[in-house]
């Protein structure tokens, strides 16, 4: 006979001000088996806990339902408790009757009567439940960081420094992200570059990193502490083994007419390239979209100059499998494509540019040689408009609904660095809020407007008309003055949203982790765990997980990697005992389970059963690896013979509450 | 405030004002900016603020081209002209408050003016 | 031959002859029957957006209606209609009250609910004929001339309901100038008003913009400028100061098509 103890927490006012939890005590007391229940103010506080483990003890409890929050947030609490007080800690259920009641009814009647039919499923459920004990797996003791951005660089960085191997798979030929490209950072003005190549060069000469840089994720099997990643390592053409980044191919390459990416198709590059001059690796890679010899079969100079014998025409994509036991995402974002805003005349004019490309026409490295000029005559300009908000901030038919974050901050920096260099330049900045909270970041739009005079404006570009003499004319509200402007500029800047990079809806689902409907990479908890993603052993680094400036992702980082090095600090990691099982008597060896499962946990194997008549006969029937199974249930459902079930949450069980909740 | 000309304009539009975030793009685009007192921008934040009464007493109302510039690039998909035409109708339902009537027109024509522009402003200057 | 529902519209009656002649030549040498329904109204000039009103909302019904009866899609050919009738469609597509009221005054033997497909004659050419078998079909391609496409407020928005094309980068004129032999200029005021129906009362107003559209225009090169709405028509050539010739695109295209003389006998 069981029995089962019933705890109803009231929250605070959080349950308790919706449901009457003490009626709910009372009516759930009298289900059969219950020999106790009890309401108690925070049932999670360690005297609501002693509450729990006294009535284990004194009434000899079989199971326990604690009637309280969602169990994401305290199921854990209640099982040591169980546990501590001798009572196995599967044995314990939570109904949630606050996310899924209390907050989200007005009426009181109601709320209380479903908490009573939520209290009496878990009963029902707590009747069928087993003793389970946690098997344990090993941890690899190896990370994988998706990105060589900024962000995963420092990862990657602060992960060896623990002691353990970590793996930078980057599809630029080169690592070092959007800060590469960046001239100046906010708020110091210090040279992106300086900072950021001694942190490229670091992660290349440390004995614990290992750089794929123009390679992909294809294909990542297996659960935290314990994954299979399949990596691209696409054909660049070039040995990297050989190559020593002389450069001479690319100097050489008949081919020079090749929009180059870095620098943000403002120049050209030739069909065989380095990036930039501090890439890492530096390495060549020829591309096939324009390289002579891969098209035509004619050309072939740059294997020619080549001392080394780098070059290889034949080279073929290559594909590695590696074990890893976390996995950091740092797939970064992009800014958008603004054909759709097209009243700012980004496509009819060169010398409207988006702010990334002001970046690269002001660097030294950049296609002026760090001398602004418009990308059109070359000349300098001497008005320059700025629009803040371009595609951020909209109503989901116009655009991006969040604030990208770094567009302020970024705006001021370049509007002073311009009136700093070119005194004789006007600067006008059209915002609609500025929006500068950081340490440092207001007074440094404070700078902006008193120590370099930029003429900021409350209001908006409403329409730019370039004109044949190579002003452009830009029509804008001013809204404290109550008019409308017409600035003849010479360039106009547009401050485009970001938005996360294109590679990363398709690895979400590789790695089974959660997205925003921004595409953005969707954190455990929003305030408390950050860094990690919901599914267990996958860290979220930088911007793929929203709008970020450089401090703030370098923070971010850090904290991914120290969630990364605490797993993998570990031997072995604690398995979900609510692990699928297969009733070898019932499978028909039909497969279907194996075709679900997300996780490869299920094999088949070739049994021997002894028949009814004493012969034996062998039948091809389901095994679950335990280590593997995630517990999530695909299987089970997809069983037409219904001999998957889950341990914790078996067929009966389910059905039991459901007739619980039916009744 | 007229709470009750402000609930006409706002079901006659079938705008939502609130969802405007003061960016002033429409007042930035309008092609009749100059030629208004009260500015786009002005029109939806004066109906949020149930000031309707003002609007109606302005010519502003006439000056309004119907382009939808506003309407189409609000970042906010607030649809300004929309709430213009609102309160515009609102004004020339008025008993005797047409901004234009027939008996005008003759002096306003000539030869090659496209009837197009009469129909239309018939429909937008009077009941 | 292909039969379309055909709505030309008071305006290319009278002040608008040339818009509608060349249509109706240019449609016939493409293979494209152009049919009047009876008894088409005018379709008020201007569409009210307001949800209260629905009187003036009911000739534009009347006519995608007529064009649901007979079975086929409606073909416009003036701006202001097209606008006019493409926002009632979607109005009466999308909000149901309005759509109810519309048909309690109506009282049709079949309630209209958005089901006419409707053309603007220029989507016609892209659509159902297609640009590059326009391209073939041209004898006398107007080569070496810069033409401006001049699409004005009517064509393009509000974007949502007239779905022709990018409100802020639109390529249809455009590829209509190619398939006809020419240059197409672009400029960016071209998508902005040319005063519209103001000029019946503000003269100045109407010539800001039409000066604006007009230099834009030149300034970028233009030889001519194109348009499909006759009161664009009138405000550019009537109200501007810039010297540059407007035409409607039907005239050009019975031009490239060898019909301009033929259309006027």
């Amino acid at each position: 006979m069981q029995r089962i103890g019933v705890f109803v927490c009231h929250c605070g006012t959080n349950i308790a001000a919706t449901v009457d939890v003490k009626t709910v005590a009372e009516t759930l007391g009298h289900e059969a088996g219950v020999v106790i229940s009890q309401d108690y103010q925070y049932m999670c506080s360690e005297s609501g806990q002693n509450l729990v483990k006294n009535a284990i003890k004194e009434h000899n409890l079989t199971g326990i339902v604690i009637c309280s929050c969602s169990p994401r947030m305290h199921e854990n609490t209640f099982r040591k408790a169980a546990a501590a007080a001798g009572l196995n800690p599967y044995l314990v259920e939570i109904a949630n009757i606050r996310e899924q009641c209390s907050w989200i009814h007005k009426d009181i009647a109601t709320a209380t009567d479903k908490a009573i039919i939520l209290g009496r499923a878990a009963i029902a459920k707590v009747h069928l439940n087993a003793p389970l004990i946690a098997g344990e797996s090993p941890v690899a003791k190896r990370a994988l960081v998706i990105g060589g951005g900024i962000a995963g660089i420092q990862t990657a960085l602060d992960i060896a420094e623990a002691g353990f191997d970590v793996d930078i798979v980057e599809k630029q030929p080169t690592i070092g992200g959007k800060m590469a490209q960046i001239d100046k950072t906010f708020p110091t003005l210090d040279c992106a570059a300086c900072i950021l190549t001694p942190k490229m060069v670091e992660a290349s000469q440390n004995e614990h990193i290992t750089i794929h840089s123009f390679s992909e994720v294809t294909d990542v099997k297996g659960f935290v502490g314990n994954f299979t990643v399949t990596i691209k390592k696409k054909a660049r053409f070039v040995d990297e083994t050989k190559c020593t980044g002389c450069g001479l191919c690319t100097e050489k390459c008949p081919m020079k007419k090749v929009p180059n990416e870095f620098n943000m198709g403002l120049d050209n590059r030739s069909a065989v390239y380095i990036p930039f001059a501090q890439a890492v690796p530096k390495v060549a890679t020829i591309d096939p979209n324009y390289c002579m010899m891969l098209k035509t079969g004619k050309c072939g100079v740059c294997s020619k100059v080549c001392s080394v014998g780098a070059i290889d025409y034949k080279q073929q994509d290559r594909f590695i499998e590696e074990k890893y036991g976390a996995i950091v995402v740092a797939t970064g974002f992009n800014p958008i494509n603004l054909d759709k805003y097209d009243e700012f005349a980004y496509n009819q004019c060169p010398d409207v540019v988006t702010s990334l490309e002001l970046e690269r026409l002001m660097n030294a490295a950049g296609p002026n040689g760090g001398t602004l000029l418009r990308p059109s005559d070359k000349t300098h300009p001497h008005t320059i408009v700025f629009v803040q908000c371009v595609g951020s901030r909209c109503d989901d038919s116009k655009g991006k609904p969040y604030c990208s974050k770094i567009c302020c901050m970024y705006t001021a920096k370049h509007a002073m660095l311009i009136r700093e260099k070119y005194p004789d330049t006007e600067v006008y900045v059209f915002y609609i809020d500025v929006r500068t909270p950081g340490k440092n970041f207001d007074e440094f739009y404070r700078r902006a407007v008193e120590q370099y005079n930029v003429h900021y404006i409350k209001g908006m570009v409403g329409k730019v008309t370039p004109k044949s003499d190579g002003k452009i004319d830009v029509q804008a509200s001013d809204l404290l003055a109550n008019e409308q402007l017409h600035i003849n500029a010479d360039m106009v800047v547009l401050a485009a949203a970001i938005e996360p990079d294109k590679t990363a809806r398709p690895l979400a689902t590789m790695l089974t982790t959660q997205m925003d409907t921004n595409d953005f990479f969707t954190e455990a908890h929003p305030k408390l765990r950050p860094v990690e993603s919901a599914t267990a052993g996958i860290f979220l680094s930088g911007a793929c997980q929203g709008p970020k400036d450089i401090p703030e992702t370098v923070a971010q980082a850090s904290a991914a990697a120290a969630k990364a090095i605490g797993l993998l600090c570990k031997n072995s990691i604690t398995c979900n005992p609510c692990v699928a099982h297969s009733d070898e008597l019932m499978c028909n060896g039909c497969s279907s389970c194996e075709k679900v499962c997300p996780y490869g946990a299920i094999t088949y194997i070739d049994k021997e059963f002894r028949m009814p008549d004493r012969t034996t006969k062998v039948r091809r029937v389901a095994s679950v690896n335990p280590a593997v199974c995630q517990g999530c249930g695909a299987c089970t459902v997809a069983c037409p013979s219904g001999a998957m079930d889950l341990n914790g949450f078996s067929n009966s069980q389910i059905m039991a509450e459901v007739d619980a909740i039916c009744k | 405030m007229n709470k009750n000309l402000k609930e006409q304009v706002l079901r006659s539009s079938g705008v939502n004002v609130l969802k405007c975030m003061r960016c002033g793009k429409c007042s930035g685009t309008c092609p009749s900016y100059d030629e208004m007192e009260y500015h786009p921008h002005q029109f939806v934040y004066m109906v949020e603020k149930g000031d309707i009464e003002t609007l109606m007493n302005s010519k502003s109302l006439y000056k309004c081209l119907t382009c939808f510039a506003c309407v189409d690039r609000c970042p906010r998909n607030v649809e300004p002209a929309k709430v213009v035409e609102a309160v515009r109708l609102a004004a020339v339902r008025m008993q005797d408050n047409n901004h234009l009537s027939p008996d005008q027109i003759p002096a306003m024509l000539d030869d090659e003016l496209p009837q197009q522009a009469i129909v239309t402003a018939l429909r937008k200057y009077a009941k | 031959m292909e039969t379309f529902t055909y709505y030309p519209g008071c305006t290319l009656r009278t002040k608008a002859k040339d818009l509608d002649v060349y249509a109706r030549s240019s449609a016939q040498a493409l293979g494209i029957k152009l049919e009047e329904p009876a008894d088409w109204q005018c379709c008020g000039g201007a569409y009210t957006t307001a949800k209260d009103e629905i009187a003036t909302k009911l000739s534009a019904v009347r006519t995608l209606n007529a064009a649901k009866e007979l079975g086929r899609p409606l073909v416009t050919v003036c701006s202001a209609c097209h606008n006019v009738i493409k926002q009632t469609n979607y109005d009466i597509s999308n909000d149901e009250d309005m759509a109810a009221k519309v048909n309690n005054y109506l009282g049709l033997a079949e309630p209209y609910s958005g089901e006419t497909t409707v053309y603007h004659y220029l989507e016609l050419l892209r659509d159902v004929i297609g640009f590059d078998e326009l391209a073939k079909k041209v004898t006398n391609p107007l080569k070496g001339k810069k033409i401006a496409a001049y699409y004005g407020c009517l064509l393009l928005r509000p974007s949502k309901a007239m779905a022709m094309d990018d409100p802020e980068n639109p390529t249809i004129m455009e590829n209509f100038i190619k398939a006809i032999g020419a240059e197409p200029v672009i400029y960016a005021q071209r998508n902005e008003c040319c005063g519209g129906y103001i000029t019946l009362e503000d003269k100045s107003q109407a010539a800001k913009r039409s000066n604006a559209v007009m230099n834009s225009a030149k300034d970028q090169g233009a030889d001519m400028v194109i348009t499909a709405c006759p009161l664009c028509l009138y405000n550019l050539k009537k109200n501007s100061e810039v010297d540059l010739p407007v035409y409607y695109f039907t005239e050009l295209l019975a031009e490239a098509l060898g019909l301009k003389e033929a259309s006027n006998e």
